[in-house]
């Protein structure tokens, strides 16, 4: 797709920098949504650990928190190297925002595929809810309650994950292809306002779930 | 007595180009005006709210007899869930703010359109996406539920087909989060010169409150329906206490949507409601910034008030006492809001246009809600009346009593705009009157029932309470009649309808400047709104 | 059908009142009717007026707007309601704290709802179904749990209502100030048969009530029953003197409070036996080891009642006299 070099504006808006504003506001609202459908997870999560702490500490303790310290880790860096696109795209640098895209890219996948281990390895000890649900142990009803919440709460933060990584896929697709243009900044913006909150969400996961185990 | 408008006889036909002059399907299903999207909502919950309008028309001919002789059991509880799932998600929550909020928003507020016309398409999308996911399963017998969804009985007893009906409302509570988005963006950014916050109109005000409540309380339901969804797929405990999980933490978060929701299901009706009394008056609304405020006020405070439908759940005492001295605080702000539309008659030049009547009769059956309301918030009545008829009225005063009445007020009062042409106001006003008290005759007894004991969602019930439930079905016949009416002359007045001219009422605001059918953008330049709202010469 | 006339004798406005309790829900009720109808009545009467004088088709009425300040009326309008509605709220919760404090040495009634039947069991023994007997005069109170969805024991003779939940307790009471029959509700939805879960509230005079509950023949009285359970589940085995692992002892508990090992203090009611019974790895008694194991799924709903109740009836009696049934 060759580009007009002309700017863009939709035809409601009167000028870029309404239509840049509009967007930006409207990924905001958009991540309070998102907010508070994760915030009904935390609250059945908080509801239950009050209720049955020793389940869940001992459950908590299962967790594989190596793998959650670096998830952690190649996460929060993922964020950082975006924040640092972001900017080599403002000042048009095309080959830095590539790299730092593609770090960046490689990160999100690369905690993609230390949860999917985590995730394996979990389900081969049998802490996946259900029939195949093993644990031996006094009050097996509320263990097996701390790992449908740990699996729907990081499954749903995968997915967010994932979606991401294919958002930034497509910059990476169409930077590459000579996208860098004045008009197109709120884009990446936005994207980088998605990515940096679903870094957000991991920041609430990991020690409500990893580090409640003490580290066992 | 010199009126500040002109009006223009023009026929719509002859209008050069309007938002109606493209023909074809496809110009249609793939618009991004937001005026034609506002009527792809119209056709679609007309649609829905007849179809759970004759659900509820079998539950009255049932409940006729106390042996609930016209269905059986298990088919009456279908039937009182699809009439509360479609009503609830599929009619009230979309139906002023995206059929008139879609239409009007953009145009008062000087805009061409709103901040993302593709996404306000998908959103359309999304709800009747949403809707045939729930016709499919109503086709295929339906989930017996209730629109509540109580676990356990949801997520392990039920033996229909819930799964699928959650998820049509799923999917229905995406379109209503991205409407409330665009809403909340479109006011923040989009407004024309001269329209600052305070020199917004009350409608605007009303939308934006909603969309508030849309955009923060319908992931919370989204997430717990899911986790209510997994349960009985998965087998596997969240909310069951035989699989260590607990029933009274869906209630907390589904009412923690809910109870906003019902705000969604009033608010935007409130905002008509202003704009009528003040077209009808020829008046400024007594109090502006006091009904601005009041919306918010509502929005904020309906966070806060969830507990209230757990009175008798177990919750505890203090809970309790929390939970009703809140439903008491957000009681103020509806009042403030009375008493406001009330005082704007006063020295106003009233004239009862058919829109006015449906805006009185709002403000009657509203107020009776409302105090209704107050029995409910009271604890020691609630422990009484709570899960009964009492309720079911209670509820029905302010979702039939206003909000319907309110979407007909508005649809009445922009319907010149809409379409170009005038309905006829005679039959128009006989109609208002028969829905009105139809009405009555329907809810009314059913207070008297509730107090009796009567409990909801009863498929038959001992005979002393009979003679309530026939009055009842009578009225419920005669509203039915009252909504037959509108549905008819509306659609005989798009052909033969007198030309409407650009208005009609002789109100202010910038829709009323444009032609009607306004052009596809809304405004051939950027307008500016030099004084502030309802600025009507005094007389 | 009966025919109209028959329909018209049906009109009934309130419910019976058969307990104290209603009579005072009722007088809150007409009060409520009586402010909230005044002021709606105000509102119409003001609304009308205005109609008729400032119709459009009147010229002659002076429509000239002063330019005072709205905030006067506004705050009227606002805080009038306010007071009005704090008082509500007082005079409402005053009647709930009376629902919520069940007087001492009440007639302990079990109740268990399931899909669609009410199972009733009296402390003497005697079970009923859809059916409660209770005396005239004496206190009576419902404990209550489902054995599947939640259901709603609803007594609007009483005024009174309860959700019945499945894995908890709940509780409801009242003392019947007049005999007669009078009916339960399901108030929660439940399933198919949601209608049909009702039933009858018999209140008696206490002689008849006394010669009605030996009526039949009778599965022996629920503290005794709970004994047997006691003894046979091995509960005895360390809960009492001579046990082999040192349990602490649960004569005179009830009531009481307990020191837990976390430093809390709980009183011991009906919750708190009954979890420390199916998860007695929480709330452990200060100073003892947690070895008990759960006996959660070993249990019927019945069953754990009637351990509770032994329990219970364990603060009774004096200690020695406990282990001789």
């Amino acid at each position: 797709m060759r580009e007009s070099p002309a700017i863009h504006v939709e035809e409601q808006f009167d000028d870029l920098s309404q239509q840049r504003e509009s967007s930006s506001l409207g990924m905001w609202v958009f991540l309070a949504t998102e907010l508070m459908f994760f915030g009904g997870l935390f609250l059945a999560f908080a509801v239950y650990r009050f209720s049955y702490p020793k389940a869940f500490m001992e459950a908590a303790s299962h967790l594989n928190l190596v793998a959650g310290s670096v998830n952690t880790f190649v996460l929060l860096t993922s964020s950082f190297l975006f924040s640092l696109a972001i900017s080599a795209f403002r000042d048009g640098r095309k080959t830095r925002t590539l790299l730092l895209l593609g770090v960046t890219l490689f990160l999100g996948v690369l905690f993609l595929g230390i949860k999917g281990f985590e995730y394996y390895d979990e389900w081969r000890k049998g802490f996946l809810p259900g029939p195949a649900f093993h644990f031996q142990g006094p009050d097996y009803l509320h263990v097996q309650l701390f790992f449908v919440l740990y699996f729907i709460t990081t499954g749903l933060h995968a997915l967010h994950l994932f979606i991401g990584l294919g958002v930034i896929a497509v910059f990476f697709f169409l930077v590459a292809r000579s996208w860098v243009r004045k008009d197109r900044e709120v884009a990446i913006e936005i994207g980088g306002l998605y990515w940096h909150f679903v870094d957000f969400i991991w920041i609430f996961v990991f020690p409500l779930y990893y580090l409640l185990g003490g580290g066992r | 007595m010199s009126v500040v408008f002109q009006a223009v006889e023009v026929d719509p036909r002859d209008t050069p180009e309007n938002y109606l002059s493209e023909g074809g399907i496809f110009s249609w299903l793939f618009t991004t005006d937001h005026k034609r999207i506002g009527l792809l909502y119209l056709f679609s919950i007309i649609g829905f709210f007849a179809m759970g309008a004759v659900a509820a028309l079998m539950m009255r001919l049932n409940l006729l007899t106390p042996r609930g002789d016209l269905v059986q059991a298990e088919t009456y509880n279908r039937l009182f869930t699809l009439h509360g799932v479609l009503m609830v998600w599929f009619f009230l929550i979309p139906s002023i703010p995206s059929v008139l909020g879609n239409f009007m928003l953009p145009i008062l507020i000087g805009a061409r359109d709103l901040a993302f016309p593709k996404l306000n398409l998908l959103s359309w999308y999304l709800f009747m996406a949403g809707g045939a996911v729930v016709l499919y399963a109503v086709l295929i017998g339906g989930a017996d539920t209730g629109w509540t969804f109580y676990t356990p009985y949801s997520s392990t007893y039920a033996n229909s087909h819930v799964v699928l009906m959650a998820t049509g409302v799923f999917i229905s509570g995406f379109s209503s989060i991205l409407t409330g988005l665009n809403f909340i963006v479109t006011t923040h950014q989009m407004r024309a010169p001269g329209v600052t916050w305070f020199n917004l109109r009350l409608f605007v005000w009303s939308n934006y409150a909603t969309s508030l409540i849309l955009v923060l309380a319908t992931p919370v339901l989204a997430i717990t329906l899911f986790l209510m969804a997994l349960e009985r797929i998965w087998k596997v405990g969240v909310f069951n206490p035989a699989l260590g999980g607990d029933p009274l933490l869906f209630q907390h978060l589904f009412w923690f949507y809910s109870h906003p929701a019902v705000y969604v299901m009033i608010l935007p009706g409130m905002g008509v409601v202003s704009e009528l009394i003040a077209a009808y008056s020829q008046k400024r609304v007594f109090g502006y910034k006091f009904v601005a405020f009041a919306s918010i006020a509502i929005a904020v405070l309906g966070f806060l008030v969830w507990g209230h439908h757990m009175f008798v759940s177990s919750e505890s005492v203090y809970a309790g006492l929390t939970f009703s001295i809140l439903s008491f605080l957000v009681a103020v702000p509806s009042a403030i809001k009375v008493f406001n539309w009330t005082a704007t008659l006063r020295k106003g030049n009233l004239r009862l246009d058919t829109p006015m009547l449906y805006a009185l009769g709002f403000i009657g059956l509203f107020a009776a809600g409302g105090m209704t309301g107050l029995m409910l918030a009271a604890l020691g009545l609630d422990m009484h009346v709570h899960d009964t008829y009492f309720v079911v009225a209670h509820f029905h005063y302010i979702m039939v009593g206003g909000m319907v009445l309110a979407f007909m007020g508005g649809l009445h009062y922009w319907w010149p705009k809409i379409t170009g042409r005038l309905y006829p106001e005679f039959i128009a006003k006989i109609a208002a009157v028969v829905t009105f008290l139809g009405f009555n005759l329907t809810f009314f007894p059913q207070f008297i029932l509730g107090y009796l004991g009567m409990p909801r969602r009863y498929h038959a019930y001992p005979e002393q309470f009979q003679v309530y439930h026939v009055f009842s079905t009578a009225g419920a016949t005669i509203l039915g009649v009252g909504y037959l009416l509108p549905l008819c002359y509306l659609l005989w007045s798009c052909r033969y309808g007198k030309p409407a001219g650009p208005n009609p009422w002789g109100a202010k605001g910038f829709e009323w400047e444009i032609p009607s059918p306004p052009p596809k953008h809304n405004f051939a330049e950027t307008p500016t709104q030099t004084e502030p709202p309802y600025a009507y010469p005094v007389r | 059908m009966n025919g109209i006339p028959a329909l018209l004798a049906q009109f009934q406005v309130l419910p019976d009142q058969a307990s104290s309790l209603a009579a005072r829900v009722d007088q809150f009720f007409w009060a409520m009717v009586a402010v909230t109808g005044t002021v709606l009545a105000g509102i119409a009467a003001v609304i009308l007026y205005f109609l008729v004088k400032y119709r459009r088709s009147n010229p002659r009425v002076d429509r000239t707007l002063g330019d005072r300040s709205t905030l006067p009326a506004e705050v009227t309008w606002t805080v009038l309601p306010l007071f009005i509605f704090v008082g509500m709220f007082a005079w409402g919760s005053d009647l709930y704290f009376q629902k919520n404090q069940v007087p001492r040495d009440a007639l302990e009634v079990e109740v268990i709802g399931k899909q669609w039947m009410w199972n009733i069991q009296h402390p003497e023994g005697k079970k009923e179904i859809n059916e409660l007997h209770v005396p005239l005069g004496r206190t009576v109170k419902l404990i209550m749990s489902s054995q599947d969805v939640i259901h709603d024991f609803g007594l609007p003779a009483f005024r009174l209502k309860e959700d019945v939940l499945p894995g908890k307790y709940t509780t409801e009471w009242f003392t019947p100030a007049k005999t007669g029959v009078f009916p339960i509700f399901c108030d929660q939805y439940c399933g198919t048969n949601h209608a049909h879960m009702i039933g009858q509230v018999y209140v008696m005079e206490p002689q008849d009530y006394a010669a009605w509950l030996r009526t039949g023949m009778n599965p022996p009285p629920i503290v005794q029953t709970g004994g047997g359970l006691y003894r046979s589940l091995g509960c005895s085995g360390c809960h009492e003197n001579n046990g082999v692992v040192r349990a602490p002892s649960l004569h005179g508990l009830y009531g009481q409070p307990v020191p837990l090992q976390d430093r809390r203090v709980v009183v011991a009611d009906e919750r708190y036996l009954r979890d420390s019974i199916l998860m007695p790895e929480y709330e452990i008694v200060a100073s003892y080891d947690p070895v008990m194991p759960s006996y959660a799924g070993r249990l019927s709903e019945g069953e754990i009642y009637q351990l509770i109740a032994y329990i219970k009836s364990l603060s009774e009696e004096p200690p020695q006299a406990a282990f001789t049934h």
